[in-house]
């Protein structure tokens, strides 16, 4: 790794208010990811601020109005194992779960899980391939490259890449709100305004402006939570990202469909929401098997596959239909 | 990584002038106080460090492996405060004040520890590089069942996790941060499995 230097912060004003002003200066937490960009040379902050020290950062509790806080030093492990994460957000767990790995899962935090940048292998590579991500103006070597892991939905011609993170699925789906500490105040952003499409930009992941520090994801209370699945589909059966993965979360009245909501990994630079399949979705039931089908299809009217991961298509519309059914069973 | 001359500036904590705490500037080398299998070590390291190395370079303890130093193969694995983590994704100057085990402390008054007993019975290595890797991840690993967390292998995660429920196909998920090019993986299930009832 290149030289860096190292600060420990442990008051949470300060630390922001020394991110704000250093243009060369990282957060670090768990680190999984940031240390594998600084060895691929992807990113090389001369400085970088530990946070893990700051207070009451890792909490995953209830707030009074019945939401779920996790705190963005949480752990994946703790709360994958967190015994009301689990019985009342399965699609968090387990999108924790298939995840990584039981080493990883212990050191990476909430926060970083949903700051992970792209595997592109492109974007990844130090070799020095085109990649606006690392060299904005580059140029984009997996649009007309070996694509088969790339986007489906919303790419542009400078960025054809995916984002990596399983939890950002579930959290998409069930309309989590990431709460951001900035300079001045305390904010809440929609799950689903949080990252961003690549368009002529696509070294800006998402949202977050510097001086910006994640303090919690909050999830809020609703009926869908419990009737709620991950199911993600990738190339070896375990430690591996997603080719196609999706977050079903529903409400059923006698084995209809009273709400739906679906999120898909795997398939855009964002987390995918198929808002179309929502809608088409509600009141069929769930023994209905065409007639999920050709709801879920409505969202993929639009899907533009490249000329490796045609293949997504069908294979993301069979994993909806399976995530919906098992998260069906749920309630 | 390393390099070959090293400023040995011992400056631990200093203040800057917007109040947070400075640990070090630059290349310049830092103290870092641990624990590493029941004894206190200081480790002088470099901010880029990876606790991996600091282990193998600074402290001598060579049966930590470095393997892929991505956070891909799992070679490195040790505990810090009993948790496996990945040791090559790991800054050693982020550990100070930390509990350390590497597999040179499993062992218990000459005794082997339950799950090294059990690799050696059930042959669970060929060529060793991944073999205390392996070691540390499963012995965590039973903790970690024991405490009732569920993998991506349990069938349903609202429920409560028992220890009864570890499976080979559960023990197969768990360890999947583990690679082993030789392919032990059935001897190695065996073995973690036998521990299990053992630990």
């Amino acid at each position: 790794m290149h030289s860096f230097a190292l600060s420990r912060a442990d008051d949470t004003a300060q630390a922001i208010a020394v991110h704000a002003n250093d243009a060369q200066l990282a957060f670090i937490a768990g680190g999984t990811d940031l240390l594998g960009l600084m060895k691929d040379r992807a990113t090389l902050p001369e400085r970088l601020l530990d946070i893990n020290g700051l207070p009451d950062l890792a909490r995953i509790e209830a707030l009074p109005d019945g939401s779920l806080r996790i705190g963005a030093l949480a752990r994946m492990s703790d709360v994958a194992a967190n015994i009301d994460v689990r019985r009342r957000f399965p699609v968090i767990a387990e999108s924790l779960l298939f995840a990584a790995s039981g080493q990883l899962r212990n050191m990476a935090s909430i926060g970083g899980n949903i700051m992970q940048r792209t595997r592109c292998a492109y974007f990844r590579d130090d070799d020095g391939p085109a990649c606006n991500k690392r060299r904005p103006g580059s140029g984009c070597s997996a649009r007309h490259g070996l694509n088969r892991n790339h986007a489906i939905f919303g790419w542009s011609d400078a960025c054809v890449a995916t984002h990596p993170s399983d939890l950002a699925v579930a959290l998409a789906a069930l309309d989590a709100n990431v709460v951001v500490r900035g300079l001045a105040k305390v904010r809440s952003i929609p799950f689903t305004d949080f990252h961003r499409l690549p368009g002529s930009t696509p070294e800006r992941d998402n949202t977050l402006d510097r001086g910006d520090l994640i303090v919690a994801i909050d999830v809020p209370t609703r009926v869908e939570g419990r009737g709620s699945h991950y199911l993600k589909i990738r190339d070896r059966e375990s430690y591996e990202f997603a080719l196609v993965s999706v977050a079903a979360a529903v409400a059923t009245d006698r084995r209809h469909l009273r709400s739906v909501r679906l999120a898909m990994g795997g398939v855009a630079h964002k987390p995918w929401r198929l808002a179309a399949a929502e809608t088409a979705l509600r009141g069929v039931s769930l023994d209905d098997i065409d007639a999920l089908r050709s709801a879920i299809a409505e969202s993929f009217i639009d899907a533009r596959p490249l000329d490796h991961n045609g293949f997504k298509v069908e294979l993301a519309q069979r994993v909806a239909l399976r995530a919906l059914q098992t998260a069906g069973e749920r309630t | 990584m390393g390099q070959a001359s090293r400023s040995q500036s011992n400056a631990t904590v200093e203040s800057r002038p917007d109040g947070a705490r400075m640990a070090e500037t630059g290349s310049q080398s830092v103290r870092v106080s641990v624990t590493v299998n029941g004894h206190a070590r200081t480790m002088v390291v470099e901010p880029r460090m990876t606790l991996l190395d600091a282990l193998r370079e600074e402290l001598a303890l060579t049966g930590t492996k470095k393997g892929c130093d991505r956070g891909e193969c799992g070679a490195c694995t040790v505990h810090v405060e009993g948790r496996r983590v990945l040791s090559c994704m790991t800054l050693a100057v982020m550990q100070q004040g930390k509990r350390i085990t590497t597999i040179e402390g499993l062992e218990q008054d000459g005794s082997l520890h339950p799950v090294q007993a059990a690799f050696i019975e059930h042959d669970g290595f060929q060529c060793g590089f991944c073999t205390s890797g392996q070691i540390m991840s499963g012995v965590a690993m039973i903790e970690e069942a024991k405490a009732g967390w569920p993998s991506a292998a349990t069938a349903d995660v609202t429920k409560a996790f028992t220890i009864a429920e570890l499976s080979s196909a559960e023990i197969r998920e768990r360890m999947s941060g583990n690679l082993c090019r030789c392919a032990c993986y059935p001897n190695i299930v065996d073995a973690v499995a036998d521990a299990t009832g053992r630990s």
